[in-house]
């Protein structure tokens, strides 16, 4: 089974099986848990899930979230596409997810996944990373813990500088 | 000049740190130049012609003594005893070694300084008025501001990867010293009828190929709710910025494709869904207002017999105090402008010891303080006018004390091809013949403010496009040609400058500027600056008499 970095809860990171297959939209469909084209998912989401299948959905940069948001509750997976590391719109997307719509499932970036985005990414809510650069778990969390302030409230728990000011 | 808290010497302490070991990575070969690049150009690091060039970030150009020599320091170890000042208000370094660049940043980190976000596609440094905290002119002091979105700008996790890069200019003074309409946004300081503080804000003006006076999309927006705002602004672009040309990726592209109502619609709909959650805490506004260093001024007269005496008895002195100090909004204080236009010199090029000059100044007869304009020259903001000609002095021991702040000699030049790869032609060389051209004082002064503004290339890394006159430097089978503009403006009365005629070669170009000087002075009336007359009478007269010598 491929793996994925998952971000846990107490914001350390680990090597955790995938279950999802991503599919494209000419391939045929598998048995099991699919992560499918938002296309696919509109023509074929509803058959799938009543299948008892999870169903993941990937959204390119230019699909807009708000388009989903009547099926999150029902989605396991939104994966967002990074078709080069330098297309930043999946950082919007994914704080939209958590922070409009309170998606509690799993963002997860694919494609042009780097670590040095990583901070960047799990600020806006992504939980789950399919790196293209071979990261470890180790990688991202050091990319992650790096900076020990943040300046602005995001899609995380973190505290940003002006709260923690108030506490000194 | 704001102070840093542990939070913020930590935070660049991090970043430093983390560009360590990218470097190290690269050095050691794990990473290739390509992958590199991205990690670099987010710390200010370009690879050009003959070196690496390391931007960096002097935020709104505010400077105190120590980290001046700091800089200047840096200048003499790690690069060749100078540096240049940028239209960013920034400082470039152009022969710098990259095993050196983590030290340089360590060094950088230790006075309180960084270079971040001084390159990609992200929020730049933002520019803000040079007099600020000096001018009577201003409602607010800009530099709270300013400070307060370099904090909310810094590795801000959704807006660092947009479709190009993002620049922002707050001024608090109706005299626009930021060339605010021409940044992507621009805030300009406004007091509401009943009192509020609150933003006129302009979105979508810009340089480059396609150039833009910005439109204002909000007459006033009330100062508590900048920054939802200004994240409502940056989530339209981040989204609906076009990225699949790098020409057509500005955000002024989007403003003027939706049209600027529309535009306005879109953020003004966005940001009723982030609500006030999205802004900063007046708490924390408070704070930064109180970090910034108090200035005291001593109550004096007016006028100072001392500086009145000396302007007398030194006609290079009186003519200084004409061109080069602005009034102060306490009496017997005057802000001097320091020129780095010396004729001859490369225009915004400062040497180490001449940053330690500016450094003792500061120090001595300044209140610490320093700040870096647009237009590539320092100022320093808090001078008593009784110490106005031991300043002088020592200046022009320095080869600092040039008298041709806005005059014709005081050029904007981007380095060109003397240093970049983007450059089609020089603009250096350009610009010292033209100063070299009006290099009698007298002849400058008569003719008044001009601003001549130089770009290598279709970048407008100089400003051409609001010059006065503008030159931009085209390559045409090889050689070096230059295409004038006229009427450009980059101040309050902002205004994008017309193409003159078909480009010169390189040895025509000083000459036609003196050609349209001579119609300008044969033309002008009572009061007008060059900019006026060409308003009033059109290119024509002008393209005229350029041409006409070229026959």
């Amino acid at each position: 089974m491929p793996t994925l970095i998952r971000r846990q809860d107490d914001d350390q990171f680990i090597l955790g099986d995938d279950p999802f297959t991503a599919v494209a939209d000419d391939e045929g469909l598998p048995p099991g848990d699919v992560i499918i084209s938002f296309t696919r998912f509109q023509a074929e989401g509803d058959r799938l899930l009543a299948e008892g299948r999870a169903v993941g959905v990937r959204l390119e940069p230019a699909e807009e979230v708000e388009a989903l948001a009547y099926d999150l509750p029902r989605i396991a997976v939104v994966a967002l596409a990074f078709p080069k590391y330098r297309d930043g719109r999946a950082y919007t997307a994914a704080r939209l997810l958590r922070q409009r719509f309170a998606y509690a499932g799993e963002v997860r970036a694919v494609g042009e996944v780097l670590r040095e985005q990583a901070g960047f990414m799990v600020r806006c809510g992504f939980d789950a990373f399919a790196p293209a650069d071979g990261a470890s778990p180790q990688d991202w969390a050091h990319a992650v813990h790096r900076h020990r302030h943040v300046y602005q409230r995001a899609a995380d728990l973190r505290t940003p500088a002006y709260v923690e000011r108030e506490g000194g | 000049m704001y102070q840093y808290d542990a939070v913020d010497q930590e935070f660049v302490a991090d970043r430093a740190r983390e560009f360590r070991e990218q470097v190290a990575r690269r050095l050691s070969g794990e990473l290739s130049e390509d992958q590199f690049k991205m990690l670099r150009l987010m710390n200010g690091l370009y690879l050009q012609l003959h070196a690496y060039m390391l931007r960096i970030a002097i935020p709104y150009g505010s400077l105190n003594a120590r980290q001046m020599r700091r800089l200047a320091h840096i200048g003499r170890v790690y690069d060749r005893g100078y540096g240049h000042f940028t239209t960013r208000q920034n400082l470039q370094f152009h022969w710098i070694k990259l095993r050196d660049a983590p030290d340089i940043l360590d060094q950088l980190a230790e006075v309180d300084m960084h270079a971040i976000q001084t390159s990609g596609n992200c929020i730049r440094n933002v520019t803000s008025d040079p007099y600020a905290g000096a001018t009577a002119e201003e409602l607010d002091d800009p530099r709270v501001w300013s400070e307060a979105i370099r904090q909310w700008s810094s590795l801000h996790p959704e807006f660092s990867f947009l479709p190009r890069k993002f620049k922002i200019a707050i001024t608090a003074a109706p005299k626009d010293r930021t060339a605010a309409k021409v940044h992507d946004i621009g805030l300009m300081i406004r007091r509401g009828r009943d009192g509020q503080l609150g933003f006129e804000v302009i979105v979508g003006g810009g340089l480059g190929r396609t150039p833009y006076v910005g439109p204002t999309i909000t007459e006033f927006l009330p100062a508590n709710r900048l920054f939802s705002y200004l994240e409502a602004i940056l989530r339209v672009y981040n989204r609906h910025g076009r990225r699949d040309n790098i020409y057509k990726a500005r955000i002024k592209i989007l403003v003027a494709a939706l049209g600027a109502e529309e535009f306005a619609r879109q953020v003004a709909e966005e940001w009723a869904k982030i609500g006030p959650e999205g802004d900063l805490p007046d708490t924390e506004l408070a704070r930064i207002r109180g970090a910034f260093a108090t200035t005291v001024f001593d109550p004096l007269p007016a006028v100072s017999a001392t500086f009145e005496a000396a302007k007398a008895s030194d006609p290079t002195l009186a003519r200084f105090a004409r061109n080069n100090l602005r009034p102060h909004k306490k009496p017997g204080y005057t802000i001097v402008e320091v020129s780095l236009k010396t004729i001859g010199d490369t225009p915004g090029d400062a040497t180490s010891d001449q940053m330690d000059v500016i450094a003792d100044l500061a120090e001595r007869y300044g209140q610490d303080d320093i700040r870096v304009t647009h237009e590539q020259n320092l100022v320093l903001p808090h001078v008593r006018l009784d110490d106005v000609p031991e300043v002088f002095a020592q200046l022009q021991a320095a080869g600092l004390a040039s008298a041709n702040v806005n005059l014709i000699s005081d050029i904007i030049a981007c380095p060109g091809l003397d240093y970049c790869a983007l450059a089609n032609a020089r603009a250096i060389p350009v610009a010292q013949q033209i100063a070299q051209t009006f290099a009698d004082p007298d002849r400058a002064e008569a003719i008044g403010e001009l601003k001549i503004k130089i770009s290598g290339c279709i970048n407008a890394c100089g400003h051409h496009h609001v010059g006065h006159i503008g030159i931009l430097g085209v390559d045409k089978k090889g050689e070096e040609f230059y295409q004038l503009t006229l009427g450009g403006s980059g101040a309050e009365d902002a205004s994008v400058g017309k193409m003159l005629g078909p480009a010169l070669p390189y040895d025509k170009v000083a000459g036609a500027i003196d050609t349209l000087v001579e119609v300008y002075l044969r033309e002008r009336r009572e009061g007008e600056r060059f900019l006026d007359t060409y308003r009033r009478t059109g290119v024509e007269p002008f393209k005229e008499a350029v041409y006409a010598d070229a026959h």
